[in-house]
């Protein structure tokens, strides 16, 4: 007898097993058993993965964005996600095999916003960036939209999904940086004419700052919508710990430091101020006053 | 499982840390806030403070540092929103409150005693991460004494004040009887410890704030020598100890050195719903050590 599934609404903490962990070019694909996670998450959010075990000397969680959710299966609801071993707790997560089990937070942060009447739209993905993107595509295309694939990485072992994308049915454009696959270049060199040949009206892009702030820019440009997922680095993912802000437009035009745990991942991305991260602008709210002449 | 903290009765001795669990809504989703002694919220000021640019934050061998720059909405936001939610939740707020002056602090206890529903004071004069470390009130005995004074002289009697110290000084038990002796009703022990890493990439300062408070079980040692050094100089005066609290154990040990209850902080990142877990330990721990009292066992490691 399977108990009921509880009709929570928000994050849980659970014990979630290990289906697989398998090397995907430079990443790595880890399925979890999800109970009550997979059931709620959608396209956008993310889970917060404790690592190192129970005695582990590394505290903070690591975030990742959902790459798939199966509310039900062989294992009951799983979550998927995709990593590239960048510090000592991917290393150890990278190491985790069928059967381990791994602490999980989830669903955590607020989902893309996929209109009622979606249109065409052009999902942009720096590396394993692109994996919030495939449930979005579906979100969108059962809305009665479009979805157009723009797949960017340093070289091509550093791309992710590009199968997945072309087997959704829309236009995928792959761009490296040093051209071993597809054109030579950023996501942004292709980003314009690809709007254009779609007739796209929304851009929706994770990946690198830089490659936010350049994919919004094309999207003002030509008078598409866009939205951005932040990956930012973060202790909790809860919306305790204050260290993953930006600065963040606001509906009433004030720029606040944002948690971009528990107000994003996903924001506009005219909220965000690109070209200020890494700073305190001069009119956040609560900006320290400075004195003129003072040090 | 109850404890005191000078007037203040609790039901157990485990609370959140200032800092580490904003004012108690987020962690709410997770365990119940009005189980735990007390939600200690994360330090207020008058005015609303962006914080410090990131990056905030980074990891340590057993630890973390931080320079978030006690970002927040300013009191009168934090009255209306935050506290009044740890209110209508049942939870028991102790209010951790800083600031740039003397007068701050005390124009915040003013603010504070007309709302009526806090259980005690934390005075935050210990926070490595302001504009000008030349304010670490606790760093300075004149100083601290005047807030603290200030602070108890505002503040209802019964509703304890409790003066949170810094381990970064030659001479926390000398500290401590400054506050003691300016109105302390008890002492929070320790704050985080001044810290900094370097970027292995840029081989510059990791945070945007060059230096951070470093908390977790890294401090333990600290903190919990600290809490045995007052407990030893000061006995009858309660004792919060804090650094590092991540099991039942952890928290036993503080017991053991003088505390009378414990906050738990950078735990909680790792797992919210740690202050829960840990209190299920510390009665596990009691349990199997044949202790009915908690208070029993208060400053038996002397």
């Amino acid at each position: 007898m399977t108990a009921a599934i509880p009709d929570v609404v928000g994050p849980l903490q659970i014990e979630a097993e290990v289906v697989s962990r398998r090397r995907v070019g430079a990443y790595h694909h880890l399925t979890l058993v999800a109970r009550g996670i997979a059931e709620q998450v959608l396209p956008g959010q993310f889970v917060a993965l404790a690592v190192g075990g129970p005695d582990s000397s590394m505290l903070l969680r690591r975030a990742f964005s959902v790459y798939r959710a199966r509310p039900s299966g062989a294992h009951g609801g799983t979550v998927e996600i995709v990593f590239a071993e960048a510090g000592r707790g991917t290393r150890w997560l990278a190491g985790v095999e069928a059967g381990d089990l791994v602490d999980t937070v989830g669903p955590l942060g607020r989902p893309f916003r996929v209109p009622e009447t979606p249109g065409a739209a052009v999902l942009v993905g720096g590396g394993y960036g692109i994996a919030p993107m495939f449930a979005l595509a579906d979100s969108i295309a059962a809305a009665g939209g479009r979805a157009h694939f723009v797949l960017g990485a340093g070289s091509a072992d550093r791309l992710f999904g590009v199968v997945e994308a072309r087997r959704r049915g829309g236009t995928v454009v792959v761009t490296t940086d040093d051209g071993s696959a597809g054109t030579r270049g950023l996501v942004t060199d292709v980003l314009p004419d690809l709007l254009m040949s779609t007739g796209a009206t929304a851009v929706y892009a994770c990946g690198p700052m830089g490659m936010l702030a350049a994919a919004n820019r094309v999207a003002v440009n030509t008078g598409a919508s866009c939205q951005v997922l932040v990956e930012e680095s973060m202790a909790c993912g809860i919306g305790v710990c204050m260290t993953c802000v930006l600065p963040i437009i606001g509906d009433d035009g004030v720029t606040r430091m944002t948690r971009t745990c528990t107000d994003g991942p996903v924001f506009d991305g005219s909220a965000v101020r690109f070209t200020d991260v890494g700073t305190v602008p001069a009119d956040t709210f609560g900006a320290p006053i400075v004195h003129a002449g003072g040090s | 499982m109850s404890t005191r903290i000078a007037g203040l009765r609790l039901p157990n001795p485990v609370m959140t840390a200032s800092g580490c669990a904003a004012a108690g809504r987020e962690l709410g989703q997770f365990i119940d806030v009005a189980g735990l002694a007390a939600v200690v919220t994360k330090s207020i000021f008058l005015s609303a403070r962006a914080g410090r640019p990131t990056p905030r934050m980074a990891e340590t061998p057993s630890g973390m540092l931080n320079s978030i720059g006690l970002q927040g909405p300013g009191i009168e936001s934090f009255i209306e929103k935050d506290l009044a939610w740890l209110v209508e939740k049942g939870a028991r707020p102790i209010v951790s409150i800083a600031g740039d002056s003397t007068g701050e602090y005390i124009e915040l206890a003013r603010r504070l005693r007309a709302t009526g529903v806090v259980a005690a004071l934390e005075v935050n004069i210990s926070c490595p991460n302001v504009e000008n470390r030349g304010l670490v009130f606790a760093c300075d005995p004149d100083s601290a004494a005047r807030v603290i004074a200030g602070v108890r002289r505002e503040t209802v009697p019964g509703v304890p004040v409790l003066a949170k110290l810094t381990a970064d000084v030659t001479d926390i038990v000398a500290v401590a009887r400054v506050c003691v002796d300016a109105g302390a009703d008890g002492l929070s022990l320790i704050n985080t410890l001044l810290g900094l890493t370097i970027d292995a990439t840029t081989l510059r300062p990791t945070l945007a704030g060059v230096t951070g408070g470093l908390s977790g079980p890294a401090i333990r040692p600290v903190a919990l020598r600290c809490v045995y050094q007052v407990h030893a100089a000061i006995p009858d005066v309660p004792i919060v100890g804090i650094g590092g609290v991540r099991t039942g154990a952890d928290a036993l040990e503080f017991v053991a050195a003088g505390a009378s209850a414990v906050q738990v902080g950078t735990a909680v990142f790792g797992d919210p719903h740690a202050p829960t877990r840990i209190l299920n330990e510390l009665i596990a721990e009691l349990a199997s050590r044949g202790v009915s009292k908690l208070t029993d066992l208060i400053g038996i490691a002397h």
